[in-house]
């Protein structure tokens, strides 16, 4: 199995890692003919302003998009996440805005939790990952890496929601903030599931590549 | 379930978020929107840049809050600002500004010339320069969330940074290669946390993220860093004192994404115009060198 990593700008290295602890290969992208004969790509964690204008740049959002197609699986952390969103709410317009892949029907707001001494840490209850876990692991929560991070505002019909963060004491109570999503193929996390020592979302992704 | 801030991760995972960048000093809200256009994964927001500063000498202090403000105002990427080394208030200022990342650094005139400022009891990130790795630990030991390598700021002249870069990198390697029982003294040696001194023999590389800064000034500058095994890089005067800001900081950012392919470097330093102009170090009176400054 060969994994790409979009390597324009962020922490590419990271996610490549912990490829390699799984004993998957990683290769990094950084124009379009990386992506021949991928199984799947990772959009990694970084500025989304800064990936989207190489990626624009390199002509690199028109193959992605023809991987998704294909029905190859592509997992978006944190500034991935923006990337591979239908829309932005709240977005400045005009340049400012980094520019979408479109591939999932979700909306994202950017900086959703305030600045850098807002960021946190928190744990996360993912069902989903049951389905990868090993008997030690299964039922334990995710923890969750939030760094300036974006926050899922709506998902459409075929978006499942995998993950919400719990509302805050100042938020209005409710089912709380969608932090990580699948639909088909493509997966999300606002988080960095790469920062950490636990394996379980990457093997949730590799599950979803065919 | 609760929701910790200002953690070790949390710091030091922002500067991992900025690697394979181009941090870019910028004065005013108008440089800030050139610099995100042009693709930078930060801005580094300042009164004067250093070619500046050193050509008009006198102290140079934290930039006036206004002027930080409506940078912060004018990008979304992450915006950092520099306090004087040991300058605990200045970087509490900062942090209740709201930046994102505060440089403690020998650009400005420092305030302390034998501490510097204990970064464990901030919220925010702090990044700070080093000469060597020695210099390198300490600042991690006082809570740096990441290092930048120094370089003679505002010379457009990239040998410093390459010196202390090698300096840093060279060091690591060879601590790599030593018997456990040689970590001690080495250590003590080179004036670093012995826990530290270990934790780098391990890893093969600083525990935070490490990135270039000091007279980088073309995307040859910029590459030639990466490709020593840098993170990432600060651009200073490099940019907004060279003829054609914009497009040589669009070419310093792909070049750093494409540091390994020298077809890419070749065709974006096309067509940029006049560099800043560059100084001699040896030109330079020691007492007016800036890389010296820390402890």
């Amino acid at each position: 199995m060969r994994i790409g990593i979009l390597a324009l700008q962020g922490a590419f290295i990271e996610h490549e890692k912990m490829l390699w602890q799984l004993g998957v290969e990683a290769v990094e992208v950084r124009r379009p003919e990386h992506l021949d004969r991928l199984d799947g790509l990772i959009i990694p964690g970084g500025e989304s302003t800064t990936i989207g204008k190489l990626a624009v740049e390199y002509g690199l959002l028109e193959p992605i998009q023809e991987m998704s197609r294909a029905g190859k699986a592509i997992w978006g952390t944190c500034a991935g996440l923006i990337l591979l969103a239908s829309g932005l709410s709240g977005g400045r317009g005009e340049h400012k805005d980094p520019p979408l892949l479109g591939l999932m029907d979700l909306t994202v707001a950017r900086n959703a939790f305030g600045r850098q001494v807002d960021s946190f840490e928190t744990d996360l209850v993912v069902p989903a990952l049951n389905a990868v876990s090993t008997p030690d692991e299964a039922g334990r929560p995710f923890h969750a890496i939030f760094i300036r991070a974006p926050r899922i505002e709506s998902v459409g019909p075929g978006v499942e929601v995998l993950a919400h963060l719990e509302p805050a004491l100042s938020e209005v109570e409710g089912d709380g903030t969608v932090v990580a999503a699948r639909q088909g193929h493509l997966l999300v996390t606002a988080f960095h599931p790469e920062l950490t020592a636990d394996t379980r979302f990457h093997r949730y992704f590799l599950s979803l590549v065919s | 379930m609760e929701r910790e801030t200002g953690t070790e991760t949390v710091k030091r995972g922002l500067a991992q978020m900025l690697k394979g960048g181009v941090i870019m000093d910028v004065t005013n809200a108008e440089q800030a929107r050139i610099a995100e256009e042009a693709g930078a994964c930060a801005v580094m927001a300042l009164e004067r840049v250093p070619a500046d500063i050193r050509a008009q000498g006198g102290v140079a202090r934290m930039s006036p809050p206004e002027k930080i403000l409506e940078i912060m105002e004018a990008v979304t990427i992450p915006v950092m600002a520099k306090c004087r080394i040991g300058h605990f208030v200045e970087a509490q200022v900062l942090e209740a500004l709201g930046v994102d990342f505060i440089d403690e650094s020998e650009v400005l005139t420092p305030a302390d010339e034998e501490h510097h400022i204990d970064k464990h009891a901030f919220k925010v990130p702090f990044v700070c320069g080093c000469r060597n790795l020695g210099e390198a630990l300490r600042r991690i030991g006082e809570g740096a969330a990441m290092i930048r390598t120094k370089g003679e700021a505002g010379t457009g002249n990239v040998v410093e940074a390459v010196r202390h870069a090698r300096a840093v990198l060279g060091e690591i390697r060879r601590l790599t290669t030593m018997a456990p029982e040689e970590l001690m003294s080495y250590a003590k040696e080179i004036g670093a946390p012995y826990a530290l001194v270990c934790e780098v023999a391990k890893l093969g590389r600083l525990p935070v993220v490490n990135f270039a800064a000091g007279g980088i000034a073309t995307p040859a500058d910029a590459a030639l860093m990466m490709q020593l095994g840098v993170d990432g890089v600060f651009v200073g005067s490099g940019i907004f004192k060279s003829t054609d800001p914009a497009r040589r900081a669009k070419a310093i950012v792909e070049a750093v994404t494409h540091y390994n392919d020298p077809a890419i470097i070749a065709e974006v330093s096309k067509g940029l115009g006049e560099a800043m102009p560059g100084l001699e170090i040896a030109a330079i009176p020691a007492e007016e060198r800036l890389a010296v400054r820390g402890w």
